[in-house]
């Protein structure tokens, strides 16, 4: 049985959470940035313990439509991880990305989804990547898979999972965008308890 | 007559509630999680639970009864016997389940809204109590609303019409 209890996790795990999102966060951008050709600038994340139940009133109420994109992990750090964007930021990411007017919030098209979920792919793959080269564990994620929907009903799924075991979630929350155009996109990361060991022993702790 | 949504008790992820007529019950965004709603037609005593994880005696924190199907549905039970419901009378109605994600069917970790809709059946079976309507399974989420007044479960999901059953 893991030793690690989420909710015993002090400033220092915090600390290590946060760190390893911020590198993360900040691959991930470099890696937006040249795929769009252009500047984008990124916040320092928040990371907070928060209660399940509170999670889609983060991302703005459980009937709020957020673009929910999971990815599973293999490998030596098991569990999922899953990258949310409230709609409009959804679009203004993708309009940025397609050169178009920041205001366009036509719906979205095929070519719109499937820039979206490989948007999703290219931050959790470099966020992941931090991961894996700060622990040296092995993490093979998944192909992305996306859905748009309810906040309550996309983060049921992360929900669950933090559900099995205790009441806790553990979440991400980063900014990136050009100068004026935030976007706000939360990571929640969501390793399997001896995952979680795994991590914060291998970063010595 | 309809009541507006503030005039409707919510009931959170891992949460059950009870109430008598005129009352109503809802919860918002319904994904794999199971919304179980019993009503007894007679005293017109509604409540709901919303099932989150299948069975308490396979998890180790069961602090919260209304997260499982087994021990939510049974103190829903209890709850709504101290409003005066009788549980022979009892029958109910199931909503969510779906599963959010299109993975691998064989990732048992993901098949969790199937599970969650299959162990609530068996606890509602346990207890004799019959499904009268359900509205679950396939790949969106749902916002429940239940009046005791009628025993209506009225179903809304993004970009499909509302569905009462």
């Amino acid at each position: 049985m893991a030793k690690i209890d989420l909710e015993q996790m002090d400033d220092m795990h915090f600390d290590i959470l946060k760190e390893i999102g911020n590198i993360g966060a900040g691959n991930a951008t470099t890696a937006l940035s040249q795929m769009i050709n252009a500047k984008v600038d990124m916040k320092v994340p928040k990371v907070c313990l928060l209660d399940f139940r509170e999670l889609p009133d983060i991302v703005g109420g459980a009937e709020c439509i957020v673009v929910g994109i999971l990815l599973e992990l293999e490998g030596e750090i098991n569990g999922m991880m899953m990258f949310v964007l409230e709609k409009e930021s959804a679009h203004r990411l993708v309009n940025i990305l397609m050169g178009r007017n920041i205001d366009n919030f036509d719906e979205f098209t095929e070519m719109d989804l499937s820039a979206l979920n490989e948007i999703g792919n290219i931050i959790a793959g470099a966020y992941l990547y931090s991961l894996s080269a700060l622990t040296n564990l092995m993490i093979k994620p998944s192909v992305p898979y996306m859905s748009i929907d309810m906040a309550g009903a996309i983060l049921s799924v992360p929900a669950i999972e933090f559900g099995k075991v205790g009441d806790k979630a553990l979440l991400i929350e980063s900014q990136f965008g050009e100068e004026d155009e935030f976007v706000n996109g939360y990571f929640i990361l969501i390793p399997t308890l001896e995952s979680y060991e795994k991590i914060l022993t291998s970063l010595g702790i | 007559m309809k009541y507006k949504m503030k005039e409707l008790i919510r009931v959170g992820m891992a949460d059950l509630n009870a109430c008598k007529c005129p009352g109503g019950l809802t919860t918002l965004g319904l994904g794999s999680c199971v919304g179980v709603t019993l009503y007894d037609s007679q005293t017109k005593v509604g409540g709901m639970v919303h099932v989150m994880l299948p069975d308490s005696t396979r998890f180790k924190h069961t602090e919260n009864p209304a997260k499982y199907a087994d021990t939510g549905i049974a103190l829903l039970i209890e709850k709504m016997e101290k409003l005066g419901a009788d549980r022979k009378r009892l029958s109910a109605k199931i909503a969510g389940g779906a599963q959010m994600f299109a993975f691998k069917a064989d990732n048992e970790m993901l098949r969790i809204g199937e599970r969650n809709v299959e162990a609530t059946k068996q606890v509602l079976k346990k207890h004799k109590i019959e499904i009268i309507a359900e509205d679950t399974g396939l790949n969106y989420g749902r916002t429940i609303e239940f009046y005791t007044k009628t025993g209506d479960l009225v179903i809304k999901s993004v970009g499909k019409p509302d569905k009462t059953i």
